[in-house]
């Protein structure tokens, strides 16, 4: 199996990887190292190359899911040696809690970003594949339940849409307690206040409820389900880049940051 | 699954050599990030992107080159740089591209 074929299969699995290429010296232009997660490789930069401390960078790299191109000196020979990262992080994954109409237009919308989608609902009248034919899983089941059977991990965000207590609140308290990068949850002002006091009847602390993204979306003046699913994600772009989401005509700084 | 990954095992599998594009380096502000890729097959076919659209008719110059001689290479486009100003890279930035044949 040729090396870009492996890259394909690990993509195709999940796995997180990284691949190196050798820029300098020019002898070596284009060589190519496949790193994994746990730090395996496959492949060569080129005889004399600093593996080692290229596959530490990789693993941060991947890890922060930015590609970058490093320079290293080689210590014995004072070689100069630039390798440039690309790194195929796991998928984003949205999980959606409530198989809504706004849910179904958050679907579509999330994968044409590249987002894998999640759908939670318990009612299958709702949940199902011909109202989300996007969705890559759909979970009937409780809230309570099915968050325990997905991974919440750092690429993760949850959007919470039911309408219904019962439902939003269980997973709310899940993905606030997860390591979910993003937690949001429909409402307007009032039903927001009265969610929030709830949550915290349940324990959950202002530190945790903080990260709660309600009401959710960028201030857009979204109306239709489809303007309410562009506001999500317009957010948790903005929150994945630490931006606020205005507009750029109105500021003066860089419009893409210097990572 | 990464679309211009897929799109390049298609052209290979039908036989076609393919030319990979890369961005490896952004200096300033650009359009796209490290890690952007445009994929050339030898028959004039395109996938992905490098840029905004201002570098990838020049990216595909030099992807056929690349193709014809094997050899990779490591291209520069800035706003010092005459040519990147020619064909519009007019947002502040830098970019380097490798430019490499896919024979790995």
């Amino acid at each position: 199996m040729s090396l870009f074929d492996e890259l394909r299969r690990a993509i195709a699995a999940e796995q997180a990887v990284a691949l190196a290429s050798t820029l300098r010296p020019e002898a070596h232009l284009g060589a190519k190292l496949l790193i994994y997660a746990d730090g395996r490789t496959l492949g060569s930069l080129g005889p004399g190359a600093p593996a080692e401390a290229v596959v530490r960078d990789a693993l941060d790299l991947l890890r922060k899911g930015v590609a970058k191109t490093r320079r290293y000196e080689q210590p014995q020979t004072g070689e100069l040696w630039e390798v440039f990262v690309d790194v195929y992080p796991a998928p984003q994954t949205m999980v959606i809690v409530g198989a809504v109409h706004t849910g179904m237009a958050l679907s579509r919308l999330a994968k044409v970003l590249g987002f894998r989608v999640v759908v939670v609902d318990p009612r299958a009248q709702f949940a199902n594949a011909e109202r989300f034919p996007d969705a890559d899983r759909i979970v009937v089941a409780y809230p309570d339940d099915a968050m325990r059977q997905l991974r919440l991990d750092e690429a993760t965000s949850v959007v919470v849409l039911a309408h219904d207590p019962k439902l939003d609140e269980p997973a709310i308290e899940a993905a606030l307690a997860s390591a979910a990068c993003y937690v949001g949850a429909i409402g307007s002002r009032k039903t927001n206040v009265a969610r929030f006091d709830r949550l915290r009847r349940r324990g959950l602390t202002d530190e945790q409820l903080a990260r709660l993204r309600a009401p959710i979306g960028l201030d857009i003046g979204a109306e239709t389900p489809e303007e309410v699913a562009l506001a999500v994600l317009a957010e948790v772009v903005a929150m994945k880049y630490g931006r606020s989401g205005g507009a750029l005509a109105q500021g003066s700084g860089p419009v893409h940051v210097p990572r | 699954m990464d679309e211009v990954y897929e799109q390049v095992a298609s052209w290979r599998a039908a036989g076609e050599d393919v030319a990979l594009a890369t961005v490896v380096r952004v200096t300033g502000s650009a359009p796209r990030r490290e890690g952007a890729r445009l994929a050339v097959s030898r028959g004039g076919q395109m996938a992905g992107s490098v840029s905004g659209g201002c570098l990838e008719a020049d990216v595909y110059l030099h992807a056929q080159e690349v193709l014809e001689t094997g050899q990779p290479k490591l291209v520069s486009y800035g706003l010092s740089d005459e040519l990147a100003w020619e064909v519009g890279l007019a947002c502040g930035g830098g970019v380097d591209i490798l430019i490499e044949k896919l024979d790995w």
